[in-house]
């Protein structure tokens, strides 16, 4: 059906997933501040918060798989945001599993915390479904604010607090470049609706004007450091660091993700025209991400570092399908940012489960003949780290994510050729860090001193075990995931006749 | 035979289950294992024997039933044998196309029936994880034998990394003192190869798209249909030929291989040499010359990729003469064959088009030989160093009758396996090539001198070192392995046509293909 998004009713149909979770979050939210902290209640706040996510779950899959479309407003209804819907969801299901363990073993009893990852969940529905600039807005805010707040969670640990502060002082900065840029556009345009602008810049041919070019610059500035790419990266490390494990799962993953799903939306439908000027910057801050953060990663000793420095790699493998500029980018972006999910939360998982009280073992020296006592973990580890570096059958899915990714670039109307060639050549770099766990892992012998890690809780096992498992199996059959993917672009242009135009415009 | 082999419908399911006999064994393997684990977590020493003998099984089961090929395939036909076609991904274009040709067949057989020996020279110097091990011995054949046969590109790469990641643990868990060194060099030497071939592959793919705009992988399909500008051509070849140069390895990409080749475990170190080298020259007979005629044509890339092949031969011959290290003079004896099938394929003419898959068999037989003794001799006096052996022809003489064997057929001395092929590349690659050639035959001088020397220091001499003389000669087993392959060392030697006729017809076929492109080309300067 089509919804008409200038009828209130049907606008609220059009968003009734978001409501649900909204909702939900703010019943919990009462509910957990309705007993004393303890590790009971944290327990039963996050079961809850898991059926209101499994609830929203499956709201989506339900609007996903009938075919709705709208007309032009505020919000899309097309089958890329119930897909990014789908991976946020299935990364804080992931997050909140892992954090009910996590938060009992570190003596967290905060029920709110589960409540945030709710919070931010939805903040980053709205961001999938943003159509409209201010919308973009709305949804970063409500993700960022309830994720200032997950980083500082432990407030026992110094290293949460500074990464959270830093994270709070970079995030709001960055939201100022945000701010400034759809101030920017807007007066450039005189719209903050995505496909307005998009006609507009086209129609008046405004692309060479300056006011629109520094408003688009600033909105890259602002998105690129939500995506954490070089040289907008220096907060991600320390915060990640810092973070209680799944939250840094959490931030690595899903937040990135909307992030992303943002900002392919802005892109591919305010600034396709204006290809010309944000082509290069894309292309060299992708390529810089690549190297740079490849080989910094290099260096790192702590496993959460090298994971919060691969998730930075990533960005910049992401920025490609950004650069190709098209539906098939959109695709391939998807389909990357599920398997990455997926990667990234059996990696933390083991993280976590790896980490003992205190998260006192997180050192790569750790791990050292994890094989002999902890087979399981390790398996799961070399899983998700191949998965990471995308390589084929033992990577699963992340070597096809990887595959799809220069699929879209390939196809590109743009020459992206040399940047896929980087792409690959420093994902060899990325081969020494991985597999340097691996080989620790597996190849060096247990310390003498080394302490017996703890017994591993039944979800985080269900984390891991679920994340290797589905990389394997769609690493063998990604057809059924290919189409989904492919079936899943961004609505692009005006579908019914645009609005009459602002007077006075430049 | 054939009428059999036919009465089963042997070739509609043969290459399938060849494929995913060796995966369910892994499973089986590992199963195994995780049964007869106490709570202790440690094996009772039953368990470690019986999973010997089940890997044994499974490998000659393999083995077993690949034979069938030798007659189930027509080498005469001009369309894929033993062919199977199934969907995979139907979004990308890629299907799971299984098909052999006589090189094809000759080398799955090669792999196949290596196996089960470099078990048995593993036997017992494997201590620790052996369920572990043999899994991944396992998987490591599906994507050995899962590369020959694969005809569509995207299952090709999947099988060609397959193998990287079992082959990096074999080294790096139950490798010599410098493992970790050697098994991450080796893994990121052949993915960077690899990975640039990847974005080539999917290029490719690009180019010729099916009706409705996918890519398509289909190996027939892209030989059928691409039309590639010489540039984009040439790049595309580049990108090839540098994930099968770094596999055969051509020199200067080779530094890889002498770390892994010592450091491994003996049947690492047998099927690197014996199997996993020949990918690399697979690739390119199959793969890079086929698909990009007009690149490999050019007269540059010919001359340059000649130069290195010829330089590959001399350097490898004189770099082990100087080793030390008798597993690593093996090591650098296998740049030098190496080279000489390299050689062979570029000088492009039937002779050396097959005498260059002639050593590519022979050097799998020979050099896999070679690191089985090398392996038996380490095993009983723990060291590779030449100097620490001498006159043990006295103590060990079945080992010595064996490895003077072996070392001919090395060396080609005719009447062994080594001559033939080497002699067919040099007479084919002289007629094109004279230059070439004449300075690659210099190095079967130099093959002469390093074996022999070698093998004077090792098995004649004074015996004067104490240890030596307690050494135990061969026993059952390790004779019963090394029986098979000096029958093959003399058999392809002295009547090595049933094995030409195999590739007669797969070789015309590369020639005339890509020598059809040459004539075609309008601009035929430099000649």
């Amino acid at each position: 059906m089509n919804f008409d998004l200038a009828v209130p009713a049907q606008l609220m149909e059009a968003l009734t997933p978001d409501i649900v979770l909204m909702a939900g979050a703010m019943g919990l939210m009462l509910a957990a501040a309705w007993r004393t902290d303890s590790d009971r209640h944290q327990r039963a706040v996050g079961l809850a918060s898991l059926g209101v996510l499994l609830v929203t779950l499956g709201l989506v899959i339900w609007f996903g798989a009938r075919d709705l479309t709208a007309g032009t407003g505020p919000v899309a209804v097309d089958r890329f945001r119930w897909s990014a819907d789908v991976i946020f969801l299935v990364a804080a299901l992931a997050t909140v599993a892992l954090a009910i363990e996590y938060n009992a073993r570190e003596g967290i009893q905060t029920a709110e915390s589960h409540v945030l990852v709710l919070f931010a969940t939805s903040g980053m529905m709205t961001l999938a479904a943003a159509r409209d600039l201010m919308i973009v807005f709305l949804g970063i805010e409500i993700m960022s604010i309830a994720v200032y707040v997950m980083a500082g969670l432990n407030r026992r640990s110094a290293k949460a607090a500074e990464g959270a502060l830093k994270y709070f002082l970079l995030g709001a900065f960055s939201t100022g470049f945000l701010l400034y840029g759809i101030a920017l556009v807007y007066g450039a345009t005189g719209s903050t609706n995505l496909p307005v602008i998009g006609q507009r810049i086209v129609e008046y041919a405004l692309a060479h004007q300056g006011m629109l070019l520094v408003g688009a610059a600033l909105l890259l500035v602002g998105f690129a450091f939500k995506v954490a790419v070089v040289p907008f990266h220096m907060w991600a490390p320390d915060v990640y660091e810092g973070a209680p494990t799944p939250v840094t799962a959490f931030m690595a993953a899903a937040v990135k993700a909307a992030a992303f799903a943002a900002f392919l939306r802005v892109w591919l439908e305010c600034f396709g025209s204006l290809e010309f000027a944000w082509f290069g910057p894309i292309w060299w801050v992708a390529a810089v991400t690549m190297v740079v953060a490849n080989v910094v990663a290099l260096a790192q000793r702590s496993v959460k570092r090298l994971l919060a420095y691969s998730s930075i790699v990533h960005s910049g493998y992401l920025l490609v399908a950004i650069a190709a500029g098209s539906r098939l980018g959109a695709s391939a972006l998807l389909f990357y940012l599920l398997a990455y999910t997926l990667a990234v939360f059996g990696a933390f998982a083991v993280v976590s489960a790896v980490g003992r009280a205190g998260e006192r073992s997180l050192e790569i020296s750790d791990y050292e003949g994890l094989w002999n006592v902890r087979p399981g973990l390790a398996v799961g580890m070399a899983v998700c780290l191949l998965a990471l570096l995308g390589f084929p059958v033992f990577g699963g899915v992340g070597f096809f994510a990887k595959l799809y990714l220069l699929q879209a670039a390939l196809a590109a109307p743009s020459n992206l050729a040399p940047l896929a060639v980087l792409l690959v050549v420093t994902s060899v770099v990325s081969a020494g860090y991985y597999l340097h766990v691996v080989r620790v892992m597996f190849m060096k012998p247990r310390r003498e001193d080394a302490v017996e890690p703890e017994p591993v809780g039944g979800m985080t096992r269900a984390v891991l075990t679920a994340s290797v498992v589905l990389i394997l199996v769609l690493g063998l059959l990604p057809g059924r995931l290919a189409t989904w993917a492919r079936n899943s672009p961004p609505t692009l242009g005006t579908t019914t006749s645009a609005p009459p135009i602002a007077r006075g415009l430049p | 035979m054939e009428a059999f082999l036919a009465s089963i419908h042997y070739n509609s399911w043969i290459l399938p289950v060849l494929l995913l006999l060796p995966i369910a064994g892994a499973t089986v393997v590992l199963a195994h294992g995780w049964l007869t684990q106490g709570n202790s977590g440690a094996l009772p020493p039953s368990s470690s024997a019986r999973v010997r003998q089940i890997a044994l099984l499974l490998f000659t089961a393999e083995a077993v039933l690949s034979l069938g090929l030798w007659w189930s395939v027509d080498p005469s036909a001009t369309n894929w044998q033993a062919f199977v076609d199934f969907p995979w991904i139907p979004m990308w274009g890629a299907r799971i196309t299984l098909g052999v040709d006589g090189i094809a067949m000759l080398l799955i057989l090669l792999t196949t029936l290596l196996m089960p020996l470099a078990v048995l020279g593993g036997w017992t110097s494997i201590r620790e994880n052996l369920h572990s091990y043999y899994a991944l011995l396992l998987v490591l054949t599906t994507g050995m034998i899962g590369v020959f046969m694969s005809l569509d590109l995207l299952l090709f790469f999947a099988m060609w990394e397959l193998m990287l990641v079992p082959m990096y643990l074999i080294i790096g868990v139950w490798g010599g003192q410098r493992r970790l060194y050697a098994s991450l060099k080796f893994f990121l030497y052949t993915m960077l190869g690899s990975m640039v071939m990847l974005v080539a592959i999917v290029y490719l793919a690009m180019q010729t798209p099916d009706g409705l705009g996918r890519p398509v992988f289909s190996y027939d399909y892209i030989l059928a249909n691409a039309t590639l500008s010489p540039t984009a051509a040439l790049w595309l070849f580049g990108a090839f030929f540098l994930a099968f140069a770094v596999k055969v390895p051509m020199w200067p990409l080779h530094t890889w291989l002498p770390d892994a080749h010592v450091e491994a475990p003996t049947a690492g170190s047998v099927i690197l040499a014996a199997i996993m080298l020949k990918m690399g020259t697979f690739g390119f007979v199959r793969f890079a010359l086929p698909l990009f005629p007009s690149a490999a044509t050019n007269e540059t890339v010919r001359v340059v990729v000649l130069t290195l092949a010829v330089i590959g031969i001399v350097y490898g011959a004189l770099v082990a003469m100087v080793q030390p290290d008798f597993k690593k003079l093996v090591a650098y004896s296998s740049v030098s064959h190496l080279g000489f099938v390299m050689l062979g394929i570029f000088a492009l003419n039937l002779q050396s088009v097959q005498g260059a898959l002639m050593v590519n068999l022979s050097h799998g037989v020979s050099t896999g030989a070679l690191f089985l003794l090398v392996g038996m001799m380490y095993e009983r006096r723990h060291s590779r160093l030449i100097e620490d052996y001498g006159g043990i022809a006295r103590v060990m003489p079945a080992f010595a009758v064996a490895l003077s064997i072996v070392a001919m057929s090395s060396i080609g001395v005719p009447g062994t396996n080594g001559f033939v092929g080497e002699f067919l590349v040099l007479i084919g690659s002289f007629r094109t090539r004279p230059l070439f050639a004449v300075i690659a035959a210099t190095a079967v001088i130099f093959a002469a001198a390093y074996l022999l020397w070698a093998l004077q220091r090792i098995i004649y001499n004074p015996l004067d070192k104490p240890e030596n003389r307690q050494l135990r000669d061969l026993n059952w087993r390790e004779i019963g392995l090394l029986v098979p392959l000096v029958f093959a060392i003399f058999w392809m030697g002295i009547y090595p046509k049933p094995i030409l006729d195999k590739t007669r017809t797969a070789a015309t076929r590369l020639v005339e293909r890509v020598e059809a492109m040459k004539v075609n080309q309008p601009v035929a300067q430099g000649r």
